[in-house]
């Protein structure tokens, strides 16, 4: 267990400062312990779980560098996708998408909306799929449960107080229970990135780890607000740690920090979750939120995901796009695509 | 319990193919022949001979191109020396500077032409000759334009007196871009030019000289000649010229410093080259693979300063062969004009034999040979990206320039022994190596004998950057401010 | 002053080998030229030598008939030494050059005197040691300075940081101009060494005398052992060995002699030698040093790195 020795370097310190007769000391010590017999208890837990012989070192989670992963996400937008493969793509797309709802003013009724057009997103155009997913806050879960209704269309909802994770976590918990219970079949928490940036990544691990037992039998997207995180080293450590405590799916981002979802950073990310299952033989998801708005970039995804992961994972249960408005996009090129004639915005349905 | 990892594997054979998306033709207008371009003017061989280019993409004849004898090249080297008496010696070199200027803009305004010519002619990929050669040749032009009226800022206490007449020999692996890195600080001091492209690949630098002819350069100043070897040597031993300047393979070369010996005739010559590529275990290990797979199948592995032996630190060998393997899955070999391809055809019939045959010499050293899982187009000249393992430093396909896809992989374990390695060629054109470390980086970077070292990089070029060998890579300097000591006499 | 009192006196000396010990008379000891190869001063293997004659035709000293074998042991002193001069701090290889400036002028009286028996004028004897020292001293200042004035830091259109800078070509065979004895072979040897080359070095023929003392000011001046190898002999025997050796990275040649320059081309073919003629440098005169003469023994190295955030890659128009 790689693991070990920082764990180890812990309980050294902790004898050390011991010594000390202040009480005061003591009682931190007493916490300081008890946290790290949790976290022992929790990744051995994890472990047995995801029988995953060991944890490696976060701290030396692959470098990654910037210009160099620039270009190779630059070369990806180089590939012309034409014809049939415009087509396909475009259809993949849709079928992909978590159609997103995520603002302080939603109501019920706006959310059945939603979930009508998630269903029904064109009906002129035969033989469409619907989109992957409506994703909302836990209290719409009921609403769109029911408006979802055997569509086969899941109920994805953001959960942990989002978007700013900044709750105890037992707060988070609940949240995280709460939308369960109301019927989320996916749940889309949001790591604490304070921590994370200082340094704290046990904390995060443990986190996630007590949110993916929080889940049951739902499935467990982690966001990792990459736009926070800055740097393409933070974002692949980031994505190591939520993998390893049990994280279904990796995401950039919320949508409310911009940057959100970019190619290179999707690249990382894509990159981390092949290295996982090359190590593990687990297959994680991913899902790049916020700022895809656009056709042709929601394809340069799909390129990206076809030469990093490959055919196994160009389905709906591994990845997924978090969008609002790029499926009317996506159904303006596939109409213009079908008729041979550009496209107007007012001629498809805005929900 | 851990998985039997080994048995793990992306699936890419499998994975989408796009649709043909091919670059219209419509832009590349291809005349049936062509004739010599000299004193301005293109006019009929003496020799009245010419030969055929042909697509390498589907072996179809593009054009005929007219075959200089010794006798065209005289013509071309007098009209040469003429311009350069009455004309360029004599003309103030900031209008000197505008001429490059305006070649450098018409280029830029036929991009797209050229780009689809490129591609046609010489079989690589239109994604490369759109976005790298023809925009980097044009930068050439233009860069070195800038330079013709302060040349005195070049060289401190000198004054910098060009040579006369240069004679210029281009390989087939770039030929707009070499033409351009040729052409452009030769004008920019002050010379004038006799320039022959590859035979299989003259049709850019036929291009070229209409562009030269709209950019209304006075005539004579540039002359470009058509034909093989036999017209290269008469350039070479051409009486009345001052300066060659070659760029091909390391035997040539030796034949013309041969060939130049006991006259006056300065040289450069740009040689092959085996260029080592060294991972480090605290590399970024995904770039480092993007850039050992540009490094040495950027234009077929058609490059002098490709990457061809990579060595890798034991420890990160196995994850470093299995990413390269997946990211060889996913190379698109075909088509050249199609917008997708990322390897495109052999630049000749006799290229093509020439890789084939040391892919037989790897396996006979009983190297382990690992080839793209990709399908190769019925006609034209197709090669699969090629990995050799297990391969010896005394290997054949581990020391001579195999100018193709195919690249050897041999693993280190310290700095010292692989600093050992890499050096340990007769070449010595460029390096890379990948590491975290700083610190490391700078002596890898100070001890590799090579002209150009690239650290987490590979294969970048720039006008503003020198680029040469060092050893049998040759001499002089193409590119930046050293590229123009080739071109000048200092008094 | 002292070199004046010294030359009168040497004025009225006579060629070694007239000179005869009378019985009261001490006899002088003669001082052996031999070759100098890896800091060690031995014969030749070869066992030969011929006789320095000066123009009267006086025979001044027995010198060494270096062999191709000589030339063979010294490139591979040359090319061991090469790791470590090459790699050492500039600011110590000018203090190494400026200490042979120093230990030469100490020996300033030995040269002048060298270089009358070879029948050259006291004035410019004295003129030839001088404009060795002062080159020497020229040099030793350009050690840790040409590489500022002949790199560049290159501003290329991409997000990477590029520079290009000087390096030395490796080991470097010279044949020293033969008009003079030392000036010729001080004015090649210094820009050669001073931009971290080694070398081996075929001194004047028919002036050979300094070019060995040289070699003991040399090794008496920190100049570790293999840098600069120095030997006598003919050209027309040895100048193939200088042009063709596979170890040797560039060949010098200073005699404006049409065929060797030739030959030495031919044969620099083998492995892509740098081929350098100095056969029109007039060697007393200013122009005869610049760092443009360092400029001639070295590689120019372009290394790129990628910059973070500097953004570049926006090269179109």
């Amino acid at each position: 267990m790689e693991a070990a020795p920082r764990n180890a370097e812990g309980m050294r310190s902790i004898a050390y400062s011991g010594t000390a007769a202040d009480r005061k000391t003591n009682a931190a010590l007493h916490k300081q312990l008890k946290t790290f017999v949790l976290h022992l208890i929790v990744t051995i837990k994890i472990m047995t779980d995801k029988k995953i012989s060991y944890l490696p070192d976060f701290t030396l989670s692959p470098r990654i560098d910037q210009v160099g992963i620039e270009e190779r996400a630059a070369r990806i937008t180089k590939r012309s996708i034409k014809k049939e493969t415009k087509v396909n793509g475009l259809l993949l797309t849709l079928n992909m998408i978590d159609l997103t709802t995520l603002e302080g003013k939603d109501t019920e009724g706006k959310v059945k909306q939603l979930c009508y057009k998630a269903m029904h997103l064109m009906d002129v155009y035969e033989g469409l799929p619907t989109v992957a997913a409506v994703c909302v806050y836990p209290s719409m879960v009921k609403t769109a449960k029911k408006a979802l209704e055997g569509s086969g269309i899941k109920v994805a909802s953001v959960a942990t107080a989002f978007p700013s994770g900044q709750a105890p976590q037992s707060v988070k918990i609940s949240d995280t229970k709460y939308a369960v219970q109301q019927g989320a079949d996916e749940i889309d928490m949001v790591i604490s990135r304070g921590k994370f940036l200082e340094g704290e990544y046990n904390f995060v691990f443990d986190e996630i780890a007590a949110i993916k037992e929080a889940c049951g039998e739902a499935r467990l997207k982690v966001i990792l607000e990459t736009g926070e995180l800055v740097t393409y080293d933070k974002v692949r450590r980031a994505s190591d740690i939520a993998m390893y405590a049990g994280a279904d799916f990796i995401k950039t981002s919320t949508g409310k920090i911009s940057p959100a979802a970019t190619l290179p950073v999707t690249l990382v990310m894509l990159q981390a979750i092949r290295d996982f299952y090359y190590k593990t033989g687990k297959m994680i998801g991913m899902k790049p939120a916020g700022g895809i708005s656009k056709s042709k970039l929601a394809l340069h995804y799909l390129v990206m995901l076809n030469e990093i992961l490959g055919e196994d994972w160009m389905n709906n249960k591994w990845f997924r796009f978090g969008a609002s408005s790029l499926a009317n996009d996506v159904l303006m090129q596939l109409m213009k695509e079908k008729t041979g004639i550009y496209q107007g915005k007012d001629y498809f349905s805005i929900d | 319990m851990a998985t039997k990892n080994n048995t793990l594997k992306l699936k890419f054979d499998s994975a989408r193919k796009y649709a043909p998306a091919p670059e219209s033709k419509a832009a590349a207008k291809i005349d049936a022949k062509y004739d010599l371009f000299i004193n301005g003017k293109f006019e009929k061989p003496l020799s009245k001979k010419y030969f055929a280019t042909t697509n390498p993409a589907n072996e179809e004849k593009l054009a005929d191109v007219a075959e200089a004898n010794a006798a065209d090249v005289d013509k071309a080297v007098k009209a040469a020396r003429n311009a350069y008496e009455k004309t360029w010696k004599k003309m103030p070199a900031k209008e000197r500077a505008k001429y490059i200027y305006r070649i450098a803009r018409v280029m830029q305004e036929r991009a797209r032409e050229l780009a689809v010519i490129e591609t046609l002619d010489g079989g690589k990929p239109i994604r490369e000759s759109r976005d790298f050669d023809v925009p980097t040749a044009a930068n050439h032009f233009f860069y070195y334009a800038g330079w013709a009226d302060k040349l005195a800022y070049a060289f401190p206490n000198r004054n910098a007196h060009p040579l006369g007449v240069a004679g210029q020999i281009i390989p087939w692996n770039f030929p707009l871009l070499m033409a351009a890195w040729k052409i452009a600080p030769a004008l920019a001091t002050g010379n004038t030019v006799v320039l022959k492209p590859a035979e299989t690949t003259p049709l850019t630098a036929l291009k070229l000289a209409q562009i030269i002819q709209e950019a209304d350069l006075p005539p004579g100043v540039v002359n470009i000649i058509t034909g093989a070897g036999a017209t290269g040597a008469a350039i070479v031993n051409h009486p009345d010229i001052n300066k060659i300047a070659f760029t091909g393979s390391t035997d040539v070369g030796k034949i013309i410093q041969k060939a130049i010996a006991g006259t006056a005739k300065k040289a450069t010559l740009e040689l092959g080259g085996k260029a080592a590529n060294i991972i480090f275990e605290d590399a970024p290990i995904d770039q480092a693979v993007e850039g050992v797979i540009n490094g040495i199948f950027f234009n077929q592995g058609h490059v002098c300063c490709a990457g061809s032996r990579l060595y890798v630190q034991e420890s990160v060998f196995k994850e470093v062969y299995r990413k390269l393997k997946d990211r060889l899955a996913t190379l698109i070999v075909g088509d050249p004009l199609d917008k997708n391809t990322d390897i495109g055809a052999i630049n000749s019939k006799q290229q093509l034999d020439t890789i084939h045959k040391y892919l037989k010499i790897g396996l006979k050293e009983g190297a382990e040979m690992y080839e793209a899982p990709c399908e190769l187009p019925k006609k034209g000249f197709y090669c699969r990206p090629t990995i050799f393992t297990n391969v010896a430093q005394s290997s054949r396909i581990a020391q001579e320039e195999i100018f193709g896809p195919v690249l050897t992989i041999q693993t280190f374990r310290t700095d010292d022994e692989v600093l050992e390695k890499a050096n340990n060629t007769p070449y010595g054109l460029s390096a890379g190596v990948w590491t975290d470390k700083g610190s490391k980086i700078f002596n890898m970077t100070t001890r590799l004998r090579a002209g150009v070292v690239w650290a987490n990089t590979f294969n970048q070029f720039d006008p503003t950057s020198p680029f040469g060998g060092y050893k049998e890579s040759g001499y002089g300097r193409e590119g930046g401010l050293h590229g123009l000591n080739a071109y000048v006499n200092l008094v | 002053m002292a070199t004046k009192v010294l030359s009168k006196k040497l004025k009225t000396q006579t060629p070694v080998a007239a000179k005869k010990a009378t019985a009261s008379e001490r006899l002088e000891v003669l001082k052996t030229y031999k070759i100098y190869i890896g800091g060690k001063f031995p014969r030749t293997e070869s066992g030969r030598y011929y006789k320095a004659q000066n123009a009267n035709g006086h025979t001044l000293a027995n010198v060494c008939l270096s062999s191709r074998k000589d030339f063979r042991e010294a490139v591979v002193s040359a090319r061991a030494a090469f790791a470590d001069w090459g790699s050492r701090a500039a600011f110590n290889r000018s203090q190494i050059l400026y200490r042979i400036a120093e230990m030469l002028e100490g020996r300033k009286a030995q040269f002048i005197e060298e270089l009358c028996r070879q029948n050259i004028s006291t004035t410019l004897a004295e003129k030839e040691v001088t404009l060795s020292i002062d080159r020497l001293i020229y040099y030793a200042g350009w050690c840790d300075k040409f590489q500022q004035v002949l790199s560049s830091v290159n501003p290329v259109a991409s997000s990477h940081f590029n520079f290009s800078n000087p390096e030395p070509t490796g080991v470097v065979a010279a044949i020293a101009p033969q008009q003079t004895s030392l000036l010729g072979l001080v004015s090649v040897v210094a820009p050669i060494i001073a931009g971290g080359n080694t070398c081996v070095v075929l001194a004047s023929y028919t002036k050979p005398l300094c070019a060995v003392t040289f070699a003991e000011v040399l090794n008496s001046s920190d100049v570790p052992a293999g840098v600069v190898n120095i030997l006598t002999g003919k050209i027309s025997e040895l100048y193939p060995y200088f042009a063709d050796h596979m170890d040797v990275n560039a060949v010098v040649f200073c005699e404006n002699d049409a065929d060797i320059k030739n030959a030495i081309q031919l044969k620099a073919s083998n492995n892509l030698k740098r081929v350098i003629f100095y056969d029109k440098i007039l060697w007393e005169n200013i122009d005869a040093q610049s760092p443009y003469f360092i400029q001639d023994t070295q590689e120019i190295k372009t290394t790129w790195h990628p910059i973070e955030n500097i953004g570049g890659a926006k090269a179109g128009y």
